[in-house]
């Protein structure tokens, strides 16, 4: 018998949790599954363990928050099933999964895509080199190994994560050997027209200048106006060389180099279902396009959290809620007018969490770089395809995103896009002197993630089509 | 009446751009048109197969027309790959139709001997293998139980599609070719003084000849100039695995390695519209069907599935013809547009270009289903 | 190269990396332990044989991938550790186990 419930959500962060905890409170039944061990998504990774230890004091309150949440998850009553991916949704819909080396589908009415957020690929030369990580990369192995670089590191990047996690890093004992700030000059300038909105938010701002003092206090070095940058090494990072403003290159010694150009909403199962996605200018990436209450343009799926647009885990809870409730809606379980009581509060709760985020976005933009690559510089990861390798190809007459990857392999590898999607529609809207949005994006297909096919094969499907 | 162009080819997919790349040259202004990004596009789920083993069964003139072409392969190759600087990683060594059982085996030895039969002239060009030749042959291959042998062709072979269909553009454009993707035509009119008016939206082109090779799209376009079509849809998915060391010395028909080390599982033949939706089922028809052949693929992982649509004809055989209405106008379509593409880049751009077509097309024309339709 | 910030009595596990002992904790990843070791390459890609190790941790990247107990292209970044476990540097393209 085909497992079936009301909702399946997919993934276990602050949204996914909130958005379980909703709809169990509706009475409805509810599969939650994740990739991870333990509910937390990104940001609250390994919480349960984590938030009573030395290292969870030092990650401070914001990710001992995600403790509280995480057991009333479970207790909600919800079905939570870890370690499980999910490779294909669908129409039906039919949630296909797999754990342990078994493949199966379930049956749900609504499906919430509580899948987060991913940092922005920000290639550059020799970013594929070990040694090279995210900057969300170390905070993760802050969090689940309790794990340093071993010798001071270097950060490349901006935005509020890059300055948490330095300072975590140094409450932590380790150490920095400096920081390639390359948030463009004249911060505080784009930061004005939110000034009002920093005020209304100034609890978050006030956390963001302690880490900032914490660093200065630390003595960090750090450089502004770099204007180009490559990771050197033979077979792993050895150095980082870059040039600053007046045109002097300078090289020092690195064995870990964390980057970072902010995030953005994790599309591909919002893609591969044809849901509708939107050009988001002022974050340069594409968001789903959503209803008030998260519906996308598919009857039945949901986006929950950073998915929906970056805005934190308190954002983040406050749409699964909201979710909780349009699904709810919709398996008539609550009618409008209630649901519409408890939004009025939630969504005033969202605007004001939102309020920062267009300040945030203008005080850090991504680096104009990592749009436009040296020729030299891998894009597709996996294909190991430089910029141009991929610009040649745009030469040959107007193609698409498409079409470049049939003729390049950029997009074929096992990311199916999630690490060179953005910068190759960059590259051919540039060649081609046309937007983003009008490039397009690759065509994302099934296995959401990749299956073996013997999993594949082990699908009973007689058994699901009774 | 003057003309931008001798001839405007219509469609820049696995037949038009063969076709154009054999037809360009110093002497001839030839423009392929091709459409927007996200369009049918079936050349971009070929299999990549080089294959006349089996093909043309009960239609003797589409057996010698698959024999010629896979003939033509090895000049075709070197000289695209001079021109086109790129290689397309062709191999012929032969390929191979599983069978899973003898009886399936035995049965298939016959249909061989009748294929043969239909060409007495031409040599023979399969053997019959069973399981013990096939590991003989191939000790590589670590066959699955229920592999019982199968037939040979020794003209088979498989090459790199994408990479073919980049070739022939490139090759093409460096003749003097003129290329324009985002083009979609949308009418096609007949000049005064003879040529044709090829529009794309409010852009405008004129060509003194015109050839559509458009896949599906040669639906709505034929009737302009007086061409019939008579295509309709068929869905065909396709998976792709990971990078492997070798598995597989030869392709097979359902089942290759590419040269990067992927390994292709196909297809299926589906009647579902226009729609381009991949199916769990399709994908796990396929892979139980690869894991009865090669069973140590259970481990490797899926990367990717996709569906296309094949440019089918009714009785599945390709069309050309010539317009009689529109003179100067013409038509090609075909779904095994790989194998057929040293064909087209060769003898059929060579009469194109004097202005015919070979006569052993005539057969093809679509005259043949108003027959049908009639008996 | 990483490091684990000092915990006194945490409870340790053993894996094999390559057919060599390594000490790991219980609930870290197999990706967190690979960036532990000396030679920091945990993988050779199967297109260019370029030294790749884990880049994200959080399973968007693929570079992680390794053979767990006899598996290959596994991401390492969300296998947890357990007793025992044996683990391979994937090497190129992966071979078939027979």
């Amino acid at each position: 018998m085909t497992r079936t419930f009301d909702v399946v959500v997919i993934g276990a962060g602050p949204a996914g949790m909130s958005a379980a905890i909703g709809v169990r409170e509706l009475g409805l039944s509810v599969l939650v599954v994740d990739e991870q061990p333990a509910p937390g998504g990104q940001i609250w990774r390994a919480v349960e363990t984590m938030a009573n230890t030395r290292t969870g004091e030092l990650l401070g309150s914001e990710y001992r928050a995600g403790s509280e949440l995480a057991a009333r998850f479970r207790a909600c009553g919800a079905a939570y099933e870890a370690q499980t991916q999910v490779w294909q949704i669908e129409p039906g819909w039919r949630v296909f999964l797999k754990r342990d080396g078994q493949a199966e589908a379930v049956r749900a009415d609504h499906v919430v895509l509580a899948l987060g957020a991913q940092e922005r690929p920000a290639p550059f030369p020799g970013w594929t080199l070990p040694g090279v990580l995210t900057v969300g990369a170390a905070q993760i192995l802050l969090k689940t190994s309790r794990q340093v670089p071993a010798d001071p590191v270097w950060v490349v990047g901006s935005g509020p994560l890059p300055i948490l996690y330095m300072a975590q890093l140094l409450r932590a004992g380790g150490k920095l050997a400096g920081w390639l700030d390359t948030s463009p000059p004249g911060a505080w300038r784009r930061g004005l027209p939110w000034a009002g909105a920093a005020l209304a938010g100034w609890s978050e701002i006030g956390k963001g200048l302690t880490w900032l003092r914490e660093i200065r206090r630390a003595g960090v070095r750090r450089v502004r106006g770099v204007t180009a940058m490559r990771a050197l090494g033979d077979g792993r990072l050895h150095e980082l060389e870059y040039t600053q403003a007046d045109g002097t290159t300078i090289r020092v010694p690195a064995s870990v180099l964390l980057s970072h150009e902010g995030v953005v909403p994790s599309i591909h199962m919002s893609q591969a279902l044809g849901c509708a996605h939107q050009w988001n200018t002022q974050q340069s990436c594409l968001v789903p396009v959503l209803d008030d209450w998260g519906q996308t343009s598919q009857p039945g799926i949901y986006v929950a959290g950073d998915g929906a647009g970056i805005g934190g885990a308190k954002a983040a809870c406050v749409r699964g809620e909201l979710v909780a409730l349009g699904v709810g809606q919709q398996a008539e379980r609550i009618t409008a007018n209630a649901a519409q009581t408890r939004a009025t509060t939630l969504r005033a709760q969202l605007n004001g969490l939102l309020r920062l985020r267009p300040m945030l976005d203008a005080l850090y933009p991504p680096r104009a770089a990592i749009f436009a690559p040296s020729d030299d510089t891998v894009v597709c990861r996996c294909e190991e395809l430089t910029a141009g390798d991929v610009r040649k190809a745009v030469a040959l007459a107007m193609p698409g995103p498409n079409q470049i990857k049939a003729f390049t392999r950029a997009g074929m590898g096992p990311c199916q896009g999630r690490q060179c999607g953005y910068t190759i529609a960059h590259i051919v809207a540039t060649a081609q002197q046309r937007s983003v949005a009008e490039v397009g994006f690759y065509r994302i297909r099934p296995p959401l993630k990749p299956l073996t096919l013997g999993e594949l094969a082990s699908l009973n499907l007689n058994e699901e089509q009774a | 009446m003057a003309t931008d162009y001798d001839v405007i080819v219509i469609g820049a997919g696995m037949v038009g751009a063969a076709v154009a790349y054999g037809l360009s040259g110093p002497t001839r202004r030839v423009l392929m048109l091709d459409g927007a990004d996200t369009d049918h596009r079936a050349a971009k789920a070929n299999f990549g197969l080089v294959w006349a083993h089996g093909k043309g069964f009960g239609h003797p003139d589409y057996h010698r027309l698959s024999i010629q072409a896979a003939q033509a392969w090895p000049d075709f190759v070197q000289q695209l790959e001079a021109e086109g600087g790129m290689g397309v990683s062709y191999e012929r060594n032969g390929g191979l139709h599983f069978c899973m059982s003898d009886a399936e085996l035995a049965t298939r030895a016959a249909r061989m001997d009748a294929w043969h039969g239909q060409t007495p002239d031409l040599a023979t060009s399969t053997l019959v293998l069973d399981r013990g030749e096939l590991r003989r042959r191939f000790p590589s291959m670590a066959l699955g139980k229920d592999v019982a042998g199968a037939t040979l062709g020794t003209l088979d072979g498989h090459v790199n599609p994408l990479r073919l269909l980049a070739a022939m553009q490139t090759a093409f454009v460096r003749r003097g070719g003129e290329l324009r993707n985002n083009h979609a035509v949308s009418a096609i009119n007949a000049l005064p003084g003879g040529g044709f008016e090829v529009a794309s939206g409010e852009r405008k082109v004129r060509g003194a000849r015109v050839l559509i090779a458009a896949g599906l799209g040669a639906a709505a376009l034929g009737p302009m100039v007086g061409l019939e079509s008579h295509l309709h849809p068929q869905k065909g998915q396709l998976l792709v695995t990971e990078r492997l060391a070798p598995v597989m010395p030869v392709p097979a028909s359902g089942l290759r390695q590419t040269a990067e080390g992927t390994v292709m599982i196909g297809v299926t033949h589906e009647d579902a519209g226009y729609d381009l939706a991949t199916t769990t089922e399709g994908a796990v028809r396929m892979a139980r069907k690869a894991l009865r052949i090669l069973p140590a693929l259970a481990q490797v992982k899926l990367v990717r599935q996709w569906a296309c649509l094949r440019v089918m004809t009714p009785d599945g055989y390709p069309v050309y013809a010539r317009s009689v209405t529109h003179p100067g106008a013409s038509i090609a379509l075909c779904h095994s547009g790989v194998t057929l593409a040293a064909f087209h880049a060769g003898d059929f751009a060579k009469a194109f270009a004097a202005d015919a077509l070979p006569p052993a097309l005539n057969i093809f024309h679509y005259e043949r289903f108003h027959v049908q339709k009639a008996a | 190269m990483f490091k684990k910030l000092p915990e006194p009595g945490a409870a340790t596990l053993s894996l094999y990396l390559d057919g060599q002992p390594v000490e790991a904790e219980p609930g870290e990843t197999v990706a967190a332990v690979l960036l532990r070791q000396p030679t920091l390459a945990s993988r050779t890609t199967p297109v260019n044989e370029s030294p790749r190790a884990p880049f994200c941790m959080m399973g968007v990247c693929f570079d992680c991938l390794a053979i767990v107990d006899g598996v290959a292209s596994v991401q390492s970044c969300l296998v947890t550790v357990q007793e025992g476990m044996r683990i391979e540097r994937q090497l190129g393209r992966r071979r078939l186990a027979s």
